[in-house]
């Protein structure tokens, strides 16, 4: 009994490990409290010699830039990556990865972006003179998409976007409103290629579906409205 | 090339200006009388006027920050005649306190980002925004030439700003820049009739899918300079060829990896004046058309004054002997994105006999080293970039190759080595061949290393480096350190004004000994080493004579930093936290601080907590 329960304890931390052991790429990104806390479990749940160096390693890998506890120099250091350890710059391990891989593999990892998980769309006014890029997962809400992009394009649009701030789906009168003003409302295309009206989705739906944004003159935006009006009572049921 | 530069100067002039404005200077009425003992007749108007074009010739940042002191008269009219300004830290002073000391500036050199924020050891949006720069040196000096910007955010709409407000803006260099893409190139390139240089170096530029190089005006350019290499856009290749025939003053052009061999190799033809080239791409397109291949080693033949060379992204080695007419030359060569072999590589070097500059990746092993040692008897600077930058890679450079540089080429002055074994041997080695050494970088790869011969720690290799390298400045250490090193820096640095640190000491002593050795330490950065709260005490009547301090993943609490910052209200404390917000928290993630005449920045983030 007791053999099987040791088992299935040994099961739970070769599943933990790998977890455990996986590469931190930013500082914002390590959820350090959390990974400390399985740590924990797992120290109280065993009765198994746990390998201290084990203990230690996953430690070392989830508080990454701590000091790591292996001072004795003949034991070789943790496998786990540590953030910015070589003090290489990102832009010259870019270009090295570059010539490593296929220009095809070229192509993805650049659109991945710099640390994983960025999701750059490019943005275009009509009117403006160029195309912006935002990284999508910057902002946590439509409301600080919104107060970027009115910042962003404030040049051109002298005021006449983000005023009324997000677009409110739910009244129909006052989006149709907008809808026939010269105010701008921002639309994207998502991905099935359709041009809808931005903020009709949850936040992080969005974020995913998103490829393109375009900020238009609301009476330009007219053509969306139906649609984006479908797809949201979809969305809702 | 210009990976970390560092200008050797002493604090920015305003604060030893403050220094002065607190002792009681020499009052105008003293200086009239103290000038009027020897030429009772002559008014101040007139003394100012003769001091103006007498300063006006002071160049040095030194001897004006000197002069500056000698009395008020001296101070007013020093800043009147002051044409270049470099300003270490941007968050040291206000744009607003900039231009009401230095009236008539014509250049900018400004430096934002602290250098460990290009690890990934700092959230993005912390700051340095060129913006509040920009709009106020718009107003204040419209006859702006020059803006020098590293580790600053700069956007768009702030090189539209630029382009404006400066129509004799003749040289815009960004290095380790962000936050703009070539919409803002485009612009700049359209509205800066009189531009000579524009170097965009290690900056990341979006892509806005705008021909920008079609944007420079139809006649004849001023352009000196044109950097591109970091810019990840395809570009107009007839635009870029029509622009160099159009630039008779061209001598410097640095290439993005989309610009073909065969492209290189037309512009060589028609350009046959540049001094440096930055290839694009180093590899034959064997979809190409011609039944021939182009004769390439004719271009650069036709190339008699290239005597810098870099680029060859993207390269095919057996396309390399083609730049051999140029090889005898060369004074600088950067092959450090090129995946070069050994016996690709030693043809190629046995020929560069005047190369003072030389960067390369390790692939080209020790054996390529000694082959440098062998042949470049007047190299200066050597970088050896890690092909695999990573703790646990192969690592085909080591000690032999240092030892080999170090007994061939005596007049070495700047070292950075990317390695995976070290010994102190060749350290001690390399202290006693190279006594003209000023920067000492030396990344062993994996952490804690110790000598992989004797198995002591790095300490008397770095000591011999700090002790016999008597004009050593700047010094980055790494492998096993114990706190002997560290004695040995305070005891032996007295001139080192940069020190880096990572993964190293025992004990706050360590850092005390740095702290209270080392009197001419201007920046320090120091992560994952355990130093702590008595170290960080110990320091305080440093820190106002030092440009910036960063210590990150070290032992600091919070309460001491705190503590700092109270008993030192012209320095600004910046503890910068990761996602874990735990009040609980024992130790302090980030610790950034730096001077400021301005006090503490309004534009910090969320992240960052102004102590």
């Amino acid at each position: 009994m007791i053999g099987q329960l040791m088992n299935l304890n040994a099961t739970e931390l070769c599943l933990g490990l790998p977890g455990g052991i996986k590469a931190v790429d930013s500082p914002a990104r390590s959820s350090v409290r959390n990974k400390r806390g399985f740590s924990e479990t797992v120290d109280l749940m065993l009765n198994l010699q746990c390998n201290k160096e084990e203990t230690v390693d996953l430690n070392n890998a989830t508080a990454s830039k701590e000091k790591t506890l292996l001072k004795d120099p003949a034991k070789p250091p943790a496998k786990a990556q540590v953030v910015g350890w070589p003090p290489v710059r990102n832009y010259r391990k870019n270009m090295m990865t570059q010539q490593k891989t296929s220009a095809e593999e070229e192509a993805s990892s650049e659109k991945a972006g710099n640390g994983g998980g960025a999701a750059l769309v490019k943005v275009s006014m009509d009117g403006a003179p160029y195309l912006r890029k935002v990284n999508l997962t910057m902002y946590k809400s439509y409301q600080d998409l919104s107060d970027a992009l009115a910042k962003m394009f404030s040049s051109f649009t002298m005021g006449n976007y983000g005023a009324q701030g997000m677009i409110d789906f739910m009244n129909e009168s006052k989006l149709m409103n907008l809808l026939n003003s010269s105010e701008y409302v921002p639309s994207y295309e998502d991905k099935d290629g359709d041009w809808m009206l931005v903020g009709d989705v949850p936040w992080e739906m969005f974020v995913q579906s998103c490829k393109r944004l375009r900020i238009m003159k609301g009476s330009e935006a007219i053509g969306l409205a139906p649609r984006a009006m479908e797809k949201y009572c979809k969305n809702r049921s | 090339m210009s990976e970390d530069e560092e200008d050797q100067s002493p604090p920015p002039s305003d604060l030893r200006s403050q220094q002065q404005q607190q002792r009681p200077p020499c009052s105008p009425n003293k200086s009239r009388n103290c000038i009027s003992s020897s030429s009772q007749t002559f008014p101040d108007h007139v003394l100012e006027n003769v001091l103006e074009n007498v300063l006006q010739f002071l160049e040095s940042r030194t001897d004006r920050n000197a002069a500056s002191l000698v009395c008020k008269l001296w101070w007013k009219v020093e800043g009147l005649t002051r044409s270049e300004v470099f300003i270490g830290n941007c968050y040291a002073l206000s744009p607003t306190r900039l231009t009401q000391r230095f009236k008539r500036v014509r250049s900018l050199l400004l430096k934002g980002k602290p250098r460990f924020a290009d690890f990934n050891l700092m959230p993005p949006d912390w700051g340095a925004n060129f913006a509040p720069w920009v709009s106020t040196m718009a107003k204040a000096y419209p006859w702006l030439e020059k803006v020098d910007l590293k580790r600053i955010f700069v956007s768009d709409d702030d090189l539209a700003l630029l382009a404006h407000s400066f129509p004799g803006f003749k040289e815009l260099i960004l290095v380790c820049c962000e936050g703009f893409g070539t919409s803002g190139i485009a612009v700049v390139a359209n509205k800066c009739r009189k531009l000579k240089v524009l170097d965009l170096i290690e900056s990341e530029v979006t892509d806005d899918e705008v021909d920008w190089i079609s944007c420079f005006p139809e006649d004849v350019t001023c352009l000196e300079s044109l950097a591109f290499d970091c810019v990840e856009a395809p570009i107009n290749f007839k635009a870029l060829e029509a622009l160099v025939i159009r630039s008779p003053f061209l001598r410097k052009l640095r290439l993005n990896r989309f610009v073909s061999l065969e492209e290189v190799h037309r512009l060589l033809l028609g350009a046959p004046q540049l001094t440096s080239l930055g290839t694009g791409s180093f590899k034959h397109d064997n979809q190409s058309e011609q039944e021939q291949e182009p004769d390439y080693a004719a271009a650069f033949r036709a190339c008699k004054s290239v005597v810098c060379l870099s680029g060859f992204r993207e390269l095919m080695p057996e396309y390399l002997p083609a730049i051999l007419p140029v090889c005898a030359n060369l004074t600088s060569l950067n092959f450090s994105y090129a995946n070069i072999s050994p016996d690709m590589f030693k043809p190629i070097i046995h020929t560069c006999h005047k190369l003072q500059v030389f960067w390369a990746l390790d692939s080209i092993c020790d054996e390529g080293l000694q082959a440098v040692a062998a042949t470049c008897k007047e190299l200066r600077e050597l970088r050896i970039f890690p092909f695999d930058p990573r703790e646990d890679s192969e690592g085909p450079v080591s000690e032999l190759g240092l030892q080999a540089i170090s007994e061939g080429c005596r007049k070495l002055e700047s070292v950075l080595y990317f390695c995976q074994r070290m010994t102190n041997a060749a350290l001690i080695a390399m202290s006693h061949n190279c006594p003209e050494l000023t920067v000492f970088r030396l990344c062993i790869m994996g952490r804690h290393r110790p000598d992989h011969v004797t198995g002591k720690a790095m300490d008397e290799g770095f000591g011999a480096i700090v002790k016999n390298c008597k004009k050593l400045t700047r010094l980055a250490v790494s492998g096993l350190l114990t706190d002997q090193a560290f004695r040995y820096m305070g005891e032996y640095g007295k001139l080192i004004r940069t020190l880096s640190v990572a993964f190293a000491g025992d004990s706050d002593m360590a850092l005390r000994h740095v702290l209270e050795g080392c009197p001419r330490l201007q920046k320090l950065e120091i992560r994952d080493s355990p130093f702590g709260d008595v170290a960080l005490r110990s320091g305080m009547h440093r820190y106002y004579n030092m440009r910036f301090v960063w210590m990150s993943a070290c032992s600091l609490s919070m309460g001491c930093c705190k503590d700092v910052a109270r008993a030192m209200p012209n320095l600004v404390v910046e503890v910068i936290g990761s996602d874990d917000d735990d009040e609980n928290r024992e130790f302090v993630e980030t610790l950034y601080m730096y001077r400021s005449l301005d006090g503490p920045r309004k534009d910090a983030p969320q992240f960052v907590t102004i102590l």
